[in-house]
């Protein structure tokens, strides 16, 4: 059976709302789903999707999600930018290390979603807003 | 590598359309037999293919031959990916290897490039222009076909290593809603994910209450493992089962004392057998002493 | 969406049924601690078998109702955490301390009758 790579699938949720956080862990599941990642996978994607995308609300009102399906070396992996431009960070690396809260919760949850992916980057400075990126590929 | 960078390192392949490029498609169409049997021969000469019939091997180098000349029609490469996928989905399960596969394409392209040789030999220049026309594309279905056939290896070898990870760690029901889980050998982190993966449909699955994790044969302990089993326990939690470790020597509880983990989160006994007493304690079985006779 | 609570004897029992938002997590909590306080009920069973993902604000919300309706005199489990759900939230550092957990809505009645009695003099 011949196989052809397919094209890199992008899918783009905006974050004005509760419901906006249920919207883009669904999507980011089902596009995990589409590219054969197995159901633990899927979960730990769209639990990290859920993370961010409460973040952007939080803390910047309004934001968006962008989960891109990529394929590399005939391996698969789901890629996920949470943007906004809300506040930022002030220190990141504080935000970063665990135990660290602002808001009696558990902060940013951003030391738990690097823990669960493969892959995690952050940009962020007062005033300019964030951005989240992070990989988890298919296993 | 993308297809697309692949493209810029070697040169862009002339176009179709150019009289030259046809004449050179239409010599290796005509010439098909004769250049496909000298392959073939070549290939049996450097021992290659050796776990496929002489037929089987007949069978491929025809299509190869067809793709090849293909690709070099068409100056597109995206039907021979597709082909070099297919093939090597083929061939992988045979035992044919990388520098089988590489071979083989090398010696046609030398096959070709002699045959392109022996015909325009007489005149230099054109024969310069013939080949300046022939080898980048050449080294681009090459590499193509090489690339396609590692990508599928390594696929292959990956999937091996899932099916062997599973099969290395059984979760064992011994009792009513008691699990075992020993685990032996070396712990990698894809390794410790998909046993607890495991242990919890497991626990899901056999409504278990309790479970033993032999450590006993596990090779090396180190942070990573420990914050594994740490892991693996507070998430048996969350499906209502208590974990009982077991075969933790001392110099292994000391390991994980100095690491930090918070060994009050276990359960943890000795070996496995007072494991499972542990367990059976904890799921409701009690030793009742046998009364002593009344004088 | 609201959550259906229904009262069986002398407990609570919390069936979520599909993906909730925050306000509708929120919304549970409130609605659990006022009937625990109305009803005096000694048990509170949140199910949240058809919960695909638990991220911070799940489980520190089902945190604080363990905690408020402790404070009533009434205890707290949850149940049927999903194996993925289970993987993906230790992982991210949520164990959900201090809060019971059990597999189902079976064992979770079963572990409120036995924490109900006194404890075994052992």
């Amino acid at each position: 059976m011949t196989r052809v790579e397919p094209v890199p699938a992008s899918t783009k949720v905006e974050v004005y709302a509760d419901v906006d956080i249920v919207a883009a862990r669904m999507r980011g599941r089902r596009l995990a789903v589409s590219l054969g990642f197995p159901s633990a996978t899927a979960t730990l994607v769209a639990t990290a999707i859920s993370e961010l995308a409460r973040n952007i609300l939080q803390y910047a009102r309004r934001g968006e999600i962008i989960i891109t399906a990529n394929e590399r070396d005939a391996r698969s992996s789901l890629t996920v930018v949470a943007r906004d431009e809300g506040p930022g960070i002030h220190d990141i690396e504080r935000a970063m290390s665990d135990g660290y809260s602002t808001s009696g919760r558990l902060g940013l949850g951003l030391p738990g979603v690097r823990r669960l992916v493969d892959r995690f980057e952050i940009e962020s400075r007062p005033g300019a807003g964030t951005t989240v990126t992070i990989q988890v590929w298919k296993r | 590598m993308a297809l697309a960078e692949l493209r810029h390192e070697t040169r862009p392949p002339t176009d179709a359309s150019d009289p030259l490029h046809r004449e050179l498609v239409a010599h290796l169409r005509g010439n098909r037999t004769q250049l496909r049997e000298e392959w073939v021969r070549r290939i049996a000469d450097a021992q290659l293919l050796a776990a496929m019939t002489q037929e089987e091997v007949f069978a491929e180098a025809t299509s190869v031959y067809d793709s090849y000349v293909g690709a070099l029609e068409t100056s597109t490469l995206e039907a021979l990916q597709a082909y070099a996928q297919d093939l090597s989905e083929r061939i992988i399960p045979r035992g044919v290897e990388t520098h089988e596969v590489v071979g083989i394409v090398l010696l046609l392209r030398d096959v070709l490039a002699r045959s392109l040789f022996a015909k325009y030999h007489m005149d230099s220049a054109l024969l310069t222009r013939v080949l300046d026309a022939y080898e980048p594309a050449a080294n681009a279905i090459a590499i193509t076909v090489a690339v396609g056939f590692v990508r599928e290896r390594e696929r292959v070898i990956r999937e091996q290593q899932e099916a062997i990870r599973e099969l290395s760690t059984p979760v064992l029901q011994v009792r009513e809603r008691l699990l075992i889980l020993p685990i032996i050998g070396l712990i990698d982190p894809q390794r410790a994910r998909q046993l607890t993966e495991q242990l919890l449909r497991a626990i899901r699955a056999n409504r278990a209450k309790v479970v033993v994790i032999d450590i006993t044969g596990v090779a090396a302990m180190d942070a990573n493992v420990a914050n594994h089993l740490v892991l693996t326990v507070e998430s048996a939690r969350l499906l209502g089962a208590r974990v009982v470790v077991t075969g933790l020597s001392p110099e292994i509880a000391q390991t994980l004392v100095n690491i930090g983990v918070d060994l009050g989160k276990m359960n943890t006994v000795g070996d496995l057998q007072g494991g499972i007493e542990e367990a059976e304690r904890v799921l409701g079985y009690r030793v009742v002493p046998i009364p002593e006779p009344v004088a | 969406m609201q959550v259906p609570i229904l009262k069986q004897g002398s407990n609570l029992i919390a069936t979520i049924q599909s993906a909730l938002t925050d306000a509708d997590i929120v919304q549970l909590r409130d609605a659990l601690v006022q009937q625990v306080g109305r009803y005096r009920s000694q048990g509170v069973i949140i199910d949240v078998t058809a919960l695909d993902v638990m991220d911070s604000f799940a489980t520190g919300t089902l945190q604080e109702v363990a905690q408020m309706v402790r404070l009533r005199g009434a205890r707290t489990v949850i149940v049927g955490i999903q194996p993925d759900v289970a993987f993906a939230m230790v992982h991210m550092g949520l164990a959900l301390e201090g809060v019971a957990t059990s597999l189902d809505l079976e064992e979770g009645l079963e572990y409120l009758k036995q924490t109900d009695r006194p404890a075994d003099a052992r």
